[in-house]
């Protein structure tokens, strides 16, 4: 923790149970001012339900909730007030415009109605949506929709942003745009707390990344330390006869070398684009036929797998990757 | 699009909530109401131009058929503006229930505000929406012939009776609104309302039912708040049912009202 920042969002062993139910185990996690942390998990592990607790939307059952020095408990007002909360759904007005949801928005948190208009105006100018201001919010597109739901969110200039899931269901040139916004928030000193289940979006944005599975933080740290813990990214090469695997393998003289004899597949640790020309370059020379080649980034899996020693289903090899998310760019 | 070049804001610092700010809250969430009414075609259909159809509907194709000893339109009229208050009311169940299962709750219930301000611009909406069609069936009533006897202060009375009957409805399809899962599952509660003017004094008078329907539509509420109105507004006997009526209103808040606030209380905490 680098001296001189405050802690401005913590939670100290935060329990919730659902009836039965046990969703927080005991959640411990602090942002602090100006920076942004991501907490990284599965669906059902706790990210949804700890954002909720911090946002004064959900009581909890022990523990400690505290967000720029006040009880989320005790003060629910005064951290409403300095908040901005954009959930995985988008919360707008659906018969209402775009303008109209901005400038109701502005106007609850007390901006008053010319500062509220204003805002208003700019947050659609910055979010395009301009050409939609004057349109019921139930034309829009998805995309629109949470544009609009983090333009609400920002239109008292929250000192504090809790993102849960912004880019889930997004397409990617949505999501892009959204990174781009949290980024630029970041930049201007906003303080954030994102969930997502996207190890690459937390990698992107976040300064520091928490894991959480089933209700516990099960590791903590910059995305690159995670990664260490994951372990790098592999190229893997596909050739068609065991002989050029053969030669392949004496030129690259490799020990993390992973040969896979039967699909006549090896697999490399590489880091970087520039290790893997060098690998490839290294074949030049050699007659050789590649018949494919793919490059591996470590999964939202994997990261589970390193940390808790097991994945989520049955077919746990370190290899596995995950079905939705991550993929090799 | 960078969020970078704001202006700056001057964002009231946090604090306790304030009455001054509740009241800005109420206005905001009122004008919400006000809006929605605007926007929402099925509320505006049910609210206004269904009791019109109705109203031409039983003077001119069913009112020559239909004896009640004076002009049918001087019979129905009161009946008419009961109904319109009725349906337009229990539109307020759906505009509730769409609040509850869609993330606007949320993001009213992360603002510095009084939650249940939420449900009082619902509530103020549907008593503008509803006064306002009552004038406009009345308007048209008398340009088709209805011709009330009443002075001035009956005039207020009826006024008043109908504003009490629509806050009455108000509240119970908001209970409704927050019982319902779904917006289809709160407009069958309008389906409902639909009923029960119908088995009332509002069309025909009871007397002409079979018994069994006819103690039920002697004995429910809407009967008396007619037989008021009417009597208001027309000079028929009142009777005791204009204390039947104010008891029947007052009874039914004092029900729903505590159980809607404790039901929003319970859904705005999970």
């Amino acid at each position: 923790m680098s001296p001189g920042r405050n802690v401005v969002i913590e939670a100290t062993n935060l329990h919730k149970s659902f009836k039965s139910t046990s969703v927080l185990r005991g959640v411990n996690l602090t942002v602090e001012e100006g920076t942004m942390l991501a907490l990284l998990g599965p669906n059902g592990a706790g990210k949804t339900t700890t954002v909720r607790i911090l946002s004064t939307l959900l009581p909890f059952d022990d523990g400690r909730a505290m967000v720029a020095g006040y009880d989320v408990n005790r003060q629910a007002d005064q951290v409403r007030s300095i908040i901005g909360l954009t959930g995985q759904y988008a919360s707008v007005d659906e018969l209402l415009t775009g303008y109209e949801n901005l400038v109701m928005i502005g106007r609850l948190y007390h901006l008053g109605k010319a500062q509220a208009k204003r805002r208003a105006a700019e947050l659609l100018e910055q979010f395009d949506l301009m050409d939609a201001a004057k349109r019921a919010v139930k034309t829009y597109s998805g995309g629109m929709r949470r544009r609009l739901d983090l333009a609400a969110s920002l239109i008292a200039v929250p000192p504090i942003i809790f993102l849960d899931e912004p880019t889930t269901g997004l397409d990617p040139r949505s999501r892009q745009a959204m990174w781009a916004v949290i980024a630029d928030l970041l930049a201007g000193g906003t303080t954030i707390l994102l969930t997502t289940q996207y190890l690459e979006e937390a990698d992107q944005l976040a300064d520091r990344v928490a894991v959480i599975d089933d209700g516990r933080i099960i590791a903590e740290g910059t995305a690159d330390e995670l990664k260490g813990r994951v372990g790098t990214e592999r190229l893997e090469l596909s050739f068609s006869r065991a002989s050029d695997l053969t030669s392949a393998l004496a030129v690259l003289d490799e020990e993390s070398a992973q040969v896979d004899d039967e699909r006549l597949v090896v697999s490399l640790a590489v880091e970087g684009a520039d290790d893997v020309r060098r690998r490839l370059n290294a074949l030049h020379d050699v007659p050789v036929q590649i018949t494919d080649m793919s490059l591996s980034r470590p999964t939202l899996d994997d990261v589970f797998f390193s940390v808790t020693g097991s994945v989520q289903d049955d077919n746990g090899s370190a290899q596995h990757k995950a079905d939705e998310g991550v993929t090799a760019a | 699009m960078s969020v970078l070049d704001q202006t700056r804001v001057d964002r009231p610092s946090p604090r306790p909530r304030r009455l001054s700010w509740t009241v800005s809250d109420a206005a905001v969430m009122i004008d919400r109401g006000m809006r929605h009414t605007l926007r929402n075609g099925d509320a505006l259909f049910m609210s206004v131009f269904l009791p019109i159809m109705l109203l031409l509907l039983f003077v001119y194709v069913f009112g020559g058929a239909i004896d009640v000893g004076t002009g049918y339109i001087n019979y129905v009229v009161p009946g008419i503006i009961l109904l319109c208050a009725g349906f337009g009311a229990a539109t307020t169940a759906v505009g509730v229930t769409n609040d509850m299962t869609t993330g606007i709750i949320d993001r009213f219930r992360s603002l510095p505000i009084a939650t249940w301000t939420v449900v009082l611009g619902h509530v103020v909406a549907s008593m503008a929406r509803n006064l306002f069609a009552t004038g406009l069936v009345l308007g048209i009533a008398v340009a088709i012939g209805f011709r009330p006897t009443a002075s001035p202060l009956d005039w207020v009375g009826a006024i008043a009776v109908v504003a009490l009957f629509i806050l009455m409805m108000t509240w119970v399809s908001v209970m409704f609104g927050l019982i319902a899962k779904t917006a289809d599952a709160a407009s069958g509660f309008t389906f409902f309302i639909l009923f029960l003017p119908y088995v009332s004094s509002a069309f025909v008078p009871t007397d002409t039912m079979p018994a069994a329907l006819h103690g039920f539509a002697e004995h429910q509420p809407i009967t008396p708040i007619i037989e008021t109105v009417r009597g208001l507004l027309m000079g028929t006997p009142i009777g005791n049912s204009w204390w039947i009526a104010l008891l029947w209103c007052a009874a039914i808040l004092l029900v729903v009202v505590p159980i809607s606030s404790h039901l929003f209380r319970s859904r705005t905490r999970v």
